[in-house]
């Protein structure tokens, strides 16, 4: 029983660091353009070397 | 090949991915930059934001090829096209950057745009959306972690977990949970406490008491070292609660952005021609009485007036729902909303605002659209006898509790336990569910429903009035009697039609195909025809005064007549063609058992021809937009539940006064702005299309409430006893969403021969 003493802590984090990934994408925007982003990944565009 | 190229120039085709390279787009770009002005925002960091809507965006292809061409313009920082919306959205540095330089690229490769303000209404729900995602990624992740947890406390009762180890369980659960729910139900309880503010009880009110029950009690099993916490039930509970908050939402933003995009396309501008002579482009709403305006062949009049100068031929069907155009002359009167078709007009603006006929109808529709407000949508129905009866079954399980000499504490945990088990997943998840697969579907079909209770409202329909022009009909004139006519007069006439907007010109065209250019100089008589001067004599192609003969009423049809050099006349026939699958939808609408009805502006002769041909007992003619609204409230009165499907804005009015209304997608503003429904393309098939999939949709609805009722039937006398453990909760709980989800999902099905509809709607092309 006492594995569970890190093992909660690490799913714990584990499952945070998963909420905090989506806020993040939320929060920046990424699912504002469900529809196109499906089809940008298929484009070869010289637009990421600017970023 | 050059006459092919010949045709395509007369006929620019609106498709996807055609680079229109017009012949000089200054003017078009200075028009859209003042157009665009107002809703140009400056954002906190000193850049300005512009978003525009793109009216033929049509594939993924197109989004690449509008950024490429925006990549490398000095002083933009951002130019992004977003597919759902189809919206491009610029930003760039204020000073540095001149906005027409930013708009000619995109205009360049043929695209049209418009400006869009992102109004206050827009901005908040946008945040909402965001709201409701944050609120659920929480729940989510709370469900996801208690439920690990919990699964190990339920394996724990058969096996050898001891106190210490639940308990510490029971905590750290109670750790994620309190805080999650404090979160993540804040839609619910807001919503809740402005209902219970307002002296109303909703669905959230009991969906909050659960929750919030349900995890206070656990707290206080957890603090007591008890067994049994819900802590599970209360987090999956928000979590399946929100998934259906948000698919509502979602729907209702997707239909509203498309109905604000065609508004925003909408929006005209107008050529004001100043005392001095100069001429200034200006939004029409800008207009005031005794301005002058120039309307050049193929736009829309701004606003009423009177004519100073100049001689045209004006479409009048959206206003009157007549399908022949009208020649006016100087000291005409001229109304907001008519197409200029031929010659270039001076007007004198007589009335804006609030007196122009367009407001006029406007109003009418307002009245009557109060009727519609008081529908009430089945889910809140359900809610309105639903709510009630869960609080009072909760008491009276507290109450039998306490008869039958149980402590409080546990006849209070058999109550909360009845607030958890019959929370309304069923009305929260499934009859969004519900909407988004039968509008999903629709969408494909080419149908835009503009809300939810449009389609439950459309499911009840027992009778249809439909519009004739532009609705039973394209709204544009087809050739008769092309097959009579020797192919050499169809063409030479065909090549001098060419040069004209004229509806019957354009028709001429279409008919004959490829044409020949013509080596001549060809004029245009505004509102009586054209004539092509050559060396060896003239040509003449136009009404029956322009080549002199006498006039003859045809009633429903419309001539054109062909003047050659020798004198020699030919005669070209034209009907304002049915669409062309109207016959067999009257047919299957009947088939279904809706009675029909044609009521039309246009004259009686025209009216009672389309009637016979579609089998129609029922048709007036003549009938103005007071008195559309009027027959509309006559047959409300009568009993029926009656659907409108029109598209002029004499049809505006009645689309708002009736049960359930739809609009073809080329309708004029203020019929798409009252219609329920918009459908795309030629065919008419949309709308027995729609009425099935409202009908389907209301029998999922239905059936889903009866199987949650079933489910209750058997859970709630359970939680009553008091037998329901969080294990049998969370069970209960989830099989029951899957099912009436599951349930709601097949309403996206069965809509196979309405792709095929779709392909052959998209093969013609649409104008």
């Amino acid at each position: 029983m006492n594995a569970l003493i890190y093992l909660i802590p690490a799913a714990l984090l584990l499952g945070g660091l998963g909420l905090a990934a989506f806020l993040w994408a939320l929060r920046s925007g990424q699912f504002d353009d469900l529809e196109g982003a499906k089809y940008r990944i298929l484009q070869d565009d010289e637009d990421s070397e600017k970023r | 090949m050059a006459e092919q190229a010949e045709t395509e120039r007369v006929e620019p085709a609106a498709s996807c991915c055609v680079a229109v390279s017009g012949p000089d787009i200054s003017d078009r770009v200075a028009a859209l930059a003042a157009a665009s002005e107002k809703a140009v925002e400056s954002l906190p960091d000193g850049q300005q934001r512009l978003v525009l809507v793109i009216e033929n965006l049509e594939c993924a292809g197109c989004v690449p090829k509008i950024e490429g061409a925006l990549r490398d313009l000095p002083g933009l920082s951002e130019g992004r096209v977003n597919l759902t919306t189809r919206r491009l959205r610029l930003v760039w540095q204020d000073e540095t950057t001149n906005l027409e330089a930013l708009l000619r690229p995109v205009l360049a490769l043929g695209y049209r745009l418009a400006p869009f303000q992102v109004g206050r209404m827009e901005a908040r729900d946008a945040e909402e959306r965001r709201f409701l995602l944050r609120c659920l990624a929480v729940a989510g992740f709370a469900a996801g972690n208690v439920m690990l947890l919990s699964v190990s406390v339920w394996s724990g009762l058969w096996g050898d977990m001891g106190p210490a180890t639940r308990d510490l369980l029971h905590w750290v659960s109670a750790l994620i949970a309190l805080p999650a729910v404090a979160y993540a139900g804040r839609p619910f309880f807001r919503s809740a406490v402005s209902a219970l503010s307002a002296g109303r009880l909703n669905m959230d009110v009991p969906i909050s008491l659960a929750v919030v029950l349900a995890a206070a009690m656990s707290l206080f099993e957890t603090m007591r070292g008890g067994q049994e916490t819900y802590f599970d039930a209360s987090v999956t509970l928000l979590f399946f609660l929100l998934i259906g908050r948000l698919l509502d939402r979602m729907m209702r933003g997707r239909a509203r952005s498309a109905a604000e995009n065609l508004m925003a396309l909408k929006v005209d501008s107008a050529l004001v021609v100043k005392p001095c002579g100069a001429r200034e482009r200006r939004a029409a709403s800008s207009l005031k009485p005794g301005d002058v305006f120039q309307v050049a062949p193929g736009e829309h009049l701004p606003a009423d007036g009177e004519v100073l100068e100049g001689r045209a031929a004006l479409d009048v069907s959206a206003i009157t729902g007549e399908s022949l155009p009208q020649t006016v002359e100087p000291r005409s009167k001229v109304h907001a909303g008519t197409m200029n078709l031929d010659g270039s007009l001076l007007v004198r603006v007589t009335a804006s605002g609030e007196r122009t006929l367009l407001s006029e109808v406007l109003r009418l529709v307002e009245t009557a659209e109060q009727g519609r407000a008081r529908y009430v949508r089945l889910a809140d129905r359900a809610a309105r006898i639903y709510a009630p009866a869960v609080h009072l079954l909760a008491l009276v399980t507290f109450a039998l509790g306490l008869g039958l000499g149980l402590t409080w504490q546990v006849a209070l945990m058999n109550a909360i336990a009845v607030l958890i088990v019959t929370c309304p997943c069923a009305l929260g998840l499934a009859v969004p569910a519900v909407q988004v697969a039968a509008v999903g579907r629709l969408l494909r079909a080419g149908v835009l429903v503009k809300s939810g209770d449009a389609l439950e409202r459309l499911a009840q329909v027992d009778h249809l009035v439909f519009d004739k022009t532009g609705t039973l009909t394209l709204g544009r004139p087809v050739l008769l009697n092309g097959g009579e006519v020797a192919s050499s007069d169809l063409q030479c006439a065909a090549a001098l039609a060419a040069a004209s907007r004229h509806p019957l010109a354009t028709a001429l065209v279409k008919a004959a195909g490829p044409v020949p250019l013509l080596q001549a100089e060809i004029t245009e008589v505004p509102g009586a025809g054209l004539i092509a001067a050559a060396p060896d004599g003239e040509l003449r192609l136009g009404s029956a005064a322009h080549v002199g003969v006498e006039d003859v009423d045809l009633g429903a049809e419309s001539l054109l007549w062909l003047k050659h050099r020798d004198g020699r006349l030919v005669c070209f026939r034209f009907h304002d063609a049915l669409r062309p699958d109207a016959a067999a939808v009257m047919t299957a609408l009947k088939a279904q058992g809706l009675t029909l009805e044609i009521l039309s502006g246009d004259r009686p002769a025209v009216v009672a021809d389309v009637a016979r041909r579609l089998g129609i007992e029922t048709w007036q003619a003549g009938v103005n937009p007071a008195e559309k609204s009027a027959r509309l409230q006559a047959l409300t009165t009568a009993g029926h539940r009656v659907a409108m499907v029109g598209d002029g804005l004499n049809d505006a009015p009645a689309l708002a006064a009736a049960y359930a209304s739809i609009s073809p997608a080329q309708a004029s503003e203020a019929s798409q702005v009252a219609a329920d429904l918009l459908f795309q393309g030629e065919a008419l098939a949309p709308v027995p299309e729609a009425l099935t999939v409202g009908r389907k949709a209301r029998r999922l609805v239905l059936q889903n409430f009866a199987i949650a009722i079933g489910y209750n039937l058997v859970a709630v006398p359970l939680a009553m006893a008091g037998e329901i453990t969080p294990l049998l909760a969370a069970v209960f709980m989830s099989c029951s969403s899957l099912v009436v989800t599951a349930n709601a999902l097949r309403a996206a099905r069965g809509g196979k021969s309405s792709k095929k509809r779709e392909a052959a709607a998209i093969a013609v092309p649409a104008e």
